[in-house]
């Protein structure tokens, strides 16, 4: 360590003084927000999953009466609400918000208070979501809440008001959290971390962060319009008043699709880290997986109508956003080759973070390629609102946003806590959810090609539907356990678990080059930067990427 | 019924989509495999073991980024050829003046089906004549459902104040399913439907015999039933031709008991079962807009006598 540079210059508004549970709720520093970020979203990981578990119980035979219809449509609404918007947006932004400052040299983000109201915001919109169980019933319309089905004459309750609130608080913390992290990003790093040097998953979380302030707004206006539909009659959506029903989904699916990447990119980034970490060389083609982050940012504002091919639009309307979609496969199959070809040549640790990191690139490129049979449009109407579908973006949000998620975690905890987790669990836990995952899902696709729509709470005996929903249920189950094991790993390890010290994987970005947990300032001074992996040129001077990309 | 309709297409409409979907499987599959072989090889080969090299720091390479790039494209822009051309034939335009047959409306959570040309009215079963492009005028009457026959053509939404139309067609009779694909409230599941295709003098016969009136009852329960139905404000909401019920909320039940399935297919059509559903609707149906009556069982058995009369 014979050069350092003093660190950024973000102001430290850390609340050491504090003691016990204020301590966290009073708390602006980052790590601590980002640590609630993770402990909320976890518990709503939960949730979701035992509505899961309830949903594959009640599907599990044909013909069952074990739930409601109503209380059915309860679950599956509250499911994909949860898991979209209290799981994985929150769980990712947990993860940015610990792991940015650090890994830029920053000792805080630009705007600690703008981010702590954030978290406490879209908690609030979590606590109002799941209120609606006790004034009621809980929103039964879908996540998606298509008109005129969730308007006040066919959703009479008030589920989906409690819906358009929960959601405009989730909304507004969340453009609070992207607009911190965007301006942390920009203007926090260190001195000699250029745009050009920036880890990947800082790029990619400044991109997805680009992407949250152009899409949740679309989300909330949406919102305060059915909300004005609901509450004051203004047939905004709704036909029976002169309104159209289309409007609604044009306007929710602008926000809606560029929400699918607001859940990926940031895995995107997960998995740009923890595969070269664990292959022991730098990203393939570092330039190449930045620029198609941002291409797919820009393409994810282009494609909304293909989640309405089945709507009648015009042969025009179809072609253009078929041949749209279509051509977000190209910078997506960018990073899956130049993921890849990183294993190439490598000394490849399969650490439990690796395993998941390595999975993905089945799971997600499975979601991926099952995308393709939704862009060639004629496709879309034989397969979209079937189980395949329900397949498809399962494969794309469990096995790429979670399974990112996984990889992460199970990469960074030893930064959050001083503490490793436990490999021998972490291969049970990677196992029973690789084999769980599939064997709830895959068959999924098989399903809807034998013709089973989705969101039904029964269905007949038709010939192998219900072989095939008994496997699905009986793999829900196996992916229930496995997360147990999750969970029981991460408290395991907080008190059992091998001091972690500062850098355990040998990893060369910033955050490992402070204690772990770091301290309320992150870094006394800030190694220096001359490149991507800054951890790397201190351990190997002689072949500092610098010199070699001179060479 | 076959166990994978999307495979088993009967018209050339489905046809198109099923040709599609093997070819796209097939250029999926590779892809897969192209990919999965390298992950596994490379996890493999250069897995950390004892004695094993060091890493090589290879930073990439431009040729190989532009070769991945173009050849996706190359293979897309093929592919949006092929997709327009599944297009052209699986939703084909219509001609000028061409009238559709039939409309078909979407209840919560049933289908309403009039045949334009002839005025019958049916539900939930469609009967076409073999080997004839039928076009659909598809509407909703409250929110937003979906029309899907598999085998015989595209799905595509009924959309309130946004009609539609869908071609679909059979080249060889059979009874094949159809289902409701998007979410429209508590029984979206049992909103089933299924097109019956027969040869041209079945289906004439069958079309005839919709037409006729059905003669009023004679026999004293269902003349009883007879009754009871206009009573019991079945009327509100169902009609029978020759009858005061004239109302289109519920299924027109006129020749009700020449129907295969109830209840959007949530029961067969037996004397049994149309017992049960009147005696208690939530027993096979929960939540369906079809009320309960408290009928007695004397009173449930004079209208299933009644019903059953509607041939």
């Amino acid at each position: 360590m014979s050069q350092v540079v003093d660190a950024g210059v973000a102001p430290n508004l850390v609340t050491g003084e504090r003691e016990g549970l204020l301590a966290w709720v009073a708390s602006v520093d980052h790590k601590q927000v980002g640590i609630l970020y993770m402990i909320s979203s976890m518990f709503f990981f939960f949730v979701g999953g035992i509505e899961a578990l309830v949903l594959r119980i009640q599907l599990a035979a044909p013909g069952l009466h074990i739930i409601s219809p109503e209380t059915f449509d309860q679950l599956f609404t509250m499911h994909g609400t949860t898991m979209i918007f209290l799981f994985v947006m929150p769980m990712l932004t947990g993860m940015s918000n610990y792991v940015i400052p650090l890994m830029i040299g920053a000792h805080d983000v630009a705007f600690p208070r703008l981010n702590a109201m954030g978290f406490w915001v879209q908690l609030f919109g979590g606590v109002i979501l799941y209120f609606s169980f006790l004034a009621g019933g809980a929103p039964n319309a879908g996540w998606f809440s298509y008109t005129p089905l969730a308007e006040k004459a066919y959703s009479s309750l008030a589920g989906v008001d409690y819906w358009i609130v929960g959601l405009a608080c989730i909304g507004v913390g969340s453009l609070a959290s992207a607009i911190n992290l965007a301006v942390t990003i920009i203007c926090l790093r260190v001195q000699g971390l250029s745009v050009r040097r920036l880890p990947l998953f800082a790029w990619m979380t400044m991109v997805n962060s680009f992407l949250m302030i152009g899409a949740l707004p679309l989300l909330n206006a949406s919102l305060v319009i059915l909300m004005i539909d609901r509450t004051f009659n203004a047939h905004v959506f709704d036909p029976a008043g002169g309104g159209s029903a289309l409007l609604w989904q044009h306007f929710f699916w602008s926000f809606g699709h560029p929400e699918v990447y607001i859940m990926i990119l940031p895995a995107f980034g997960i998995i740009s880290e923890v595969i070269p970490v664990f292959s022991g060389k730098p990203i393939y083609g570092y330039e190449f997986v930045a620029a198609s982050t941002v291409a797919i940012a820009f393409l994810s504002f282009t494609v909304w109508a293909h989640h309405m091919f089945a709507v009648g639009m015009s042969m025009v309307g179809n072609v253009a956003f078929g041949i749209s979609s279509m051509t977000i496969a190209v910078p997506t199959g960018i990073k899956i080759f130049n993921w890849t070809a990183t294993l190439y040549g490598g000394r490849i640790r399969f650490t439990t973070a690796m395993m998941f990191a390595v999975a993905f690139l089945f799971t997600f490129t499975i979601g991926g390629l099952s995308g393709i049979s939704f862009a060639a449009f004629p496709l879309d109407w034989q397969l979209t609102d079937t189980y395949y579908l329900v397949a498809h973006f399962h494969y794309v949000i469990f096995g790429g946003s979670a399974f990112g998620i996984f990889a992460g975690f199970y990469y960074w905890f030893p930064k959050f806590s001083g503490r490793m987790m436990s490999e021998r669990i972490g291969v049970w836990n990677f196992w029973l959810t690789f084999i769980g995952f599939n064997l709830t899902f895959f068959i999924q696709h098989v399903l809807g090609l034998a013709g089973m729509p989705r969101r039904v709470f029964t269905y007949p005996d038709l010939p192998g539907w219900a072989a095939m929903n008994l496997i699905s249920t009986i793999g829900a189950f196996v992916l229930g356990f496995s997360i147990l094991l999750f969970v029981w790993n991460i408290f395991d390890s907080l008190a059992n678990g091998a001091v972690a010290g500062d850098n355990p994987w040998d990893a060369w970005t910033l955050e490992w080059a402070t204690t772990s947990p770091p301290p309320p300032e992150n870094f006394d001074r800030v190694p220096p930067v001359h490149g991507r992996r800054p951890l790397w040129d201190l351990a190997h001077p002689d072949r500092a990427d610098e010199k070699v990309a001179r060479a | 019924m076959t166990s994978l309709p999307t495979f088993a297409p009967v018209s050339p409409q489905a046809h198109a989509l099923t040709s599609l979907l093997v070819g796209v499987f097939v250029l999926l599959l590779v892809i897969f495999l192209l990919v999965s072989t390298l992950v596994i090889f490379f996890s493999v080969r250069y897995r950390d073991r004892p004695g094993a090299p060091e890493a090589r720091q290879i930073f990439g390479s431009t040729t190989l980024e532009v070769i991945w790039t173009l050849i996706p494209i190359a293979i897309l822009t093929v592919l949006s050829i092929f997709m327009i051309a599944a297009d052209r034939v699986s939703d084909p335009p219509i001609a000028d003046g061409r009238k559709p047959d039939l409309q078909v409306i979407g209840h919560q959570w049933w289908w309403e089906i009039n045949y334009l040309n002839s005025g019958v009215v049916a539900a939930n079963e469609i009967h076409i004549p073999v080997g004839k492009p039928i076009l659909i005028d598809l509407r909703a009457a409250d929110v937003i459902h979906d029309f899907w026959a598999p085998q015989l053509g595209r799905k595509i939404d009924a959309v309130p104040g946004h009609p539609n139309t869908l071609w679909i067609e059979a080249d060889t009779p059979g009874t094949y399913m159809g289902e409701c694909a998007e979410f429209c409230g508590a029984e979206h599941a049992w909103m089933r439907f299924r097109v019956i295709a027969q040869n041209q003098p079945d289906f004439d016969a069958w079309q005839r015999a919709q037409l006729v009136v059905p003669p009023t009852p004679t026999a004293p329960e269902a003349r009883a039933g007879a009754r009871l139905f206009i009573d019991k404000t079945c009327v509100n909401c169902h009609a029978v031709a020759g009858t005061a019920a004239n109302q289109s909320v519920g299924p027109d039940l006129t020749h009700i008991a020449g129907r295969e399935m109830l209840a959007g297919e949530a029961a067969p059509n037996t004397p049994q079962e149309l017992f049960r559903w009147l005696k208690d609707p939530n027993a096979i149906k929960p939540d369906s807009h079809m009320p309960d009556f408290k009928l007695s069982d004397t009173e449930a058995h004079q209208l299933v006598a009644y019903l059953e009369a509607l041939k």
